[in-house]
């Protein structure tokens, strides 16, 4: 059988199931529309977290952000787990207790403002849709590699799939194919990692495997492949770094973040009671980690193989006869993600860093530059046929990042939805809507916001892989600090929210602006983006963490100075604290 | 659950040392042992590297798991006793 047909069967089959799961949980009411009636188990809840948490971003680039940065990426797996201990315990079992349907609902309550709840709305909406892009053209990728279509008719295809489960299912259809997304996807994850791991270190589990020896030169992996890549001149895998104000800010800003998305937020919402909400955390950073600890295997591990399949016969000697390549150089090839260009014209593929300290060595051998460059993005993709595994694990690999991209994009098309429909026509526009005018609404504003996502999917943005930064430092500034304060201080008050919140934000986007560009237009930039120029060396991927401060400080501040919030407010506040009498999620 | 009752007071307190503690493991495993703390553990060698090295890319998530884990334990145990759990 052809590798297309095996993709096929692998992807259609994925999908089939999806459909069939939309048909069964159809969404009756609101409530099963917006938190899928609110019975779901603790721990299949943290396995639709562990879905609609890992993204095509964990799925496709995360392991090739650690193989191309090693240590200094660690960041991305602290950040991105370190943020459910955050969720648990300040966030996660309150906002379940309070029992509504959003985010900005919580936040128009207990800042008895309108305006508070329109405020949150609109982050909300900007770092959903900034973060659905990125699903969609995940998912074109995908389908346009394995499925051999155009990518934009693959994201049409991926969009009708989403639009089936999710415009019917609403939550509940959501969550039941999460669990079916997580399921494929972990299992597609770690198969081909259990096969490197055995292959490299003939250990079967690779997160030991990463600390184990290298089978073929007896020395530990992670020594073996610092040895290879510095003699190429790159720089060492496991090295320290120097800015660590930045490492530090940045870690904070992903798990700061990370606890303020609504998609994950509202994934809370579905469990009966508060304890379970207490529960489901730690089963979601249970199926989270078992990715998350994968990863750094991977990369380690798929850096070292590309390695050695460009120097069979060691650094020293000479690489590979760009006429030898292997078959799955040809096939990224086709793509433009690996590129080759002959430059001291001998037919061999020399691959390393260009940098000026490795110049003469390059020089003493006859290199003219680089010659290989490999998308960091296809590192999880093409891990199978690096290691020449089987067909079938292709297919798998293919049908695993779609499922990470289609089951990210239903959770924040939830989310952006019930914010539109719940928040705004309910909350706003038509207080006295029907039931079932509601969730009309709600069907109707999914399927806009699901148009408007693959448009944008297929006509991304050149900011697009900025964009991300922008979506974890607004919730990071603006609604994290707004929800935890509602919880945890009675003083904070509607002012004091309001101000927090818009001085976070507009900090936060001034810093990203300064020197990203204006609205990420090219060229507007007031200053380089590059470290000597960083305020303190500080990223403007890293300042959300600051944002957060600065919206602390500012809602404190402006609280303190003007009248303390009503007393059936304080009473609120009161009651979120303690599950006693939870109940199910309710509406008004 | 009505006002500021005794009880109710030191439920809040408890859980509030219960989230500071579980915090000061989780700042300390992430941007302690895996960050700023890692050259003073550079003498520890884990695998071809060093501790530092395995909290970054896998301590701190093994650390992430037990601490949500013991919070949702313990303050299931502690909403009994202050008798503020669900039935």
């Amino acid at each position: 059988m052809s590798q297309f047909a095996i993709n096929i069967i692998f992807v259609g089959g994925s999908f089939l199931l999806y459909i069939l799961i939309a048909i069964w949980a159809k969404a009756g009411s609101t409530k099963d529309f917006y938190v899928a009636g609110g019975g779901v188990h603790p721990v299949t809840n943290g396995m639709a977290i562990g879905a609609d948490w890992m993204s095509a971003a964990s799925f496709i680039s995360m392991a090739g952000l650690i193989a191309a940065g090693g240590y200094a990426n660690s960041t991305f797996l602290m950040g991105w787990t370190g943020g459910y201990v955050l969720l648990a315990m300040l966030l996660a079992p309150y906002l379940r207790k309070f029992g509504k349907f959003t985010v900005p609902e919580f936040i128009g309550d207990r800042f008895y403002s309108k305006n508070a709840r329109l405020v949150a709305v609109i982050c909300l909406i900007v770092a959903s849709v900034t973060y659905v892009i990125g699903q969609m053209a995940g998912a074109g990728v995908a389908f346009s590699r394995f499925l051999e279509v155009d990518a934009t008719l693959g994201l049409i295809i991926a969009a009708v799939v989403v639009f089936m489960y999710a415009v019917m299912g609403g939550m509940k259809g959501i969550t039941y194919t999460q669990v079916a997304q997580y399921c494929v996807l972990i299992i597609a994850y770690t198969i081909p990692a259990v096969f490197i791991s055995l292959q490299l270190t003939g250990n079967p589990l690779p997160p030991l495997g990463l600390f184990s020896t290298h089978t073929d030169s007896g020395l530990p992996i992670l020594e073996k492949l610092n040895q290879v890549i510095t003699d190429l001149g790159f720089n060492s895998y496991t090295a320290d770094i120097d800015n660590k104000l930045n490492m530090v800010l940045f870690t904070l800003s992903l798990m700061i973040g990370t606890a303020g998305l609504p998609h994950v937020i509202i994934r809370f919402f579905t469990v009966p009671k508060v304890a379970d909400a207490r529960w489901s955390a730690g089963w979601a950073l249970v199926f989270i980690a078992l990715l998350y600890l994968t990863a750094p295997a991977v990369a380690s591990m798929a850096r070292l193989n590309l390695m050695t399949t460009i120097y069979p016969d060691g650094t020293d000697a000479a690489p590979i006869l760009y006429e030898e390549r292997p078959n799955w150089v040809k096939e990224w090839e086709v793509t433009g993600l690996i590129q080759f260009e002959d430059k001291n014209n001998d037919g061999r593929i020399q691959h390393y860093n260009d940098s000026e300290s490795f110049q003469s060595e390059a020089e003493a051998r006859g290199w003219a530059g680089n010659e290989l460059t490999v998308n960091r993005d296809i590192l999880v993709l093409a891990n199978p046929e690096i290691a020449n595994l089987p067909g079938w694990v292709i297919g798998l690999i293919a049908a695993g990042g779609l499922a990470a991209a289609l089951s990210t994009a239903a959770g924040l098309l939830l989310a952006i939805s019930s914010a539109v429909s719940h928040d705004l026509i309910k909350g706003s526009i038509n207080p006295n809507i029907t039931e079932k005018g509601e969730l009309l609404a709600a069907r109707i504003s999914m399927a806009v916001a699901i148009v408007v996502a693959t448009w944008l999917g297929a006509n991304p943005p050149g900011f697009a892989a900025q964009v991300v930064a922008l979506a974890f430092g607004i919730a990071a500034a603006s609604l994290f600090p707004a929800l935890m304060m509602g919880i945890f201080s009675k003083r904070v008050n509607n002012t004091g929210a309001i101000a927090g919140m818009l001085s976070g934000l507009a900090f936060t986007l001034v810093y990203i602006f300064v020197y990203k560009g204006w609205l990420f237009i090219p060229g507007t930039n007031n200053l380089p983006d590059t470290p000597e120029n960083w305020v303190l060396g500080i990223s403007p991927l890293s300042i959300g963490a600051v944002g957060a401060i600065v919206n602390f400080a500012v809602a404190f501040v402006v609280s303190n100075a003007t009248e303390e919030p009503p007393v059936e407010i304080q009473e609120l506040v009161e009651s979120v604290r303690y599950p006693r009498g939870a109940g199910q999620a309710q509406d008004h | 659950m009505s006002g500021h009752s005794y009880d109710a007071e030191n439920y809040w307190k408890a859980n509030l040392r219960l989230i500071f503690g579980s915090l000061i493991v989780w700042a300390l495993v992430s941007y302690g042992c895996a960050i700023l703390l890692r050259p003073m553990l550079a003498g520890i060698s884990v695998g071809g590297t060093d501790l530092g090295f395995w909290f970054a890319q896998q301590g701190s998530i093994l650390t992430f798991i037990a601490l949500i884990f013991h919070y949702a334990w313990r303050m299931n145990k502690i909403d009994e006793k202050f008798g503020v759990h669900e039935e």
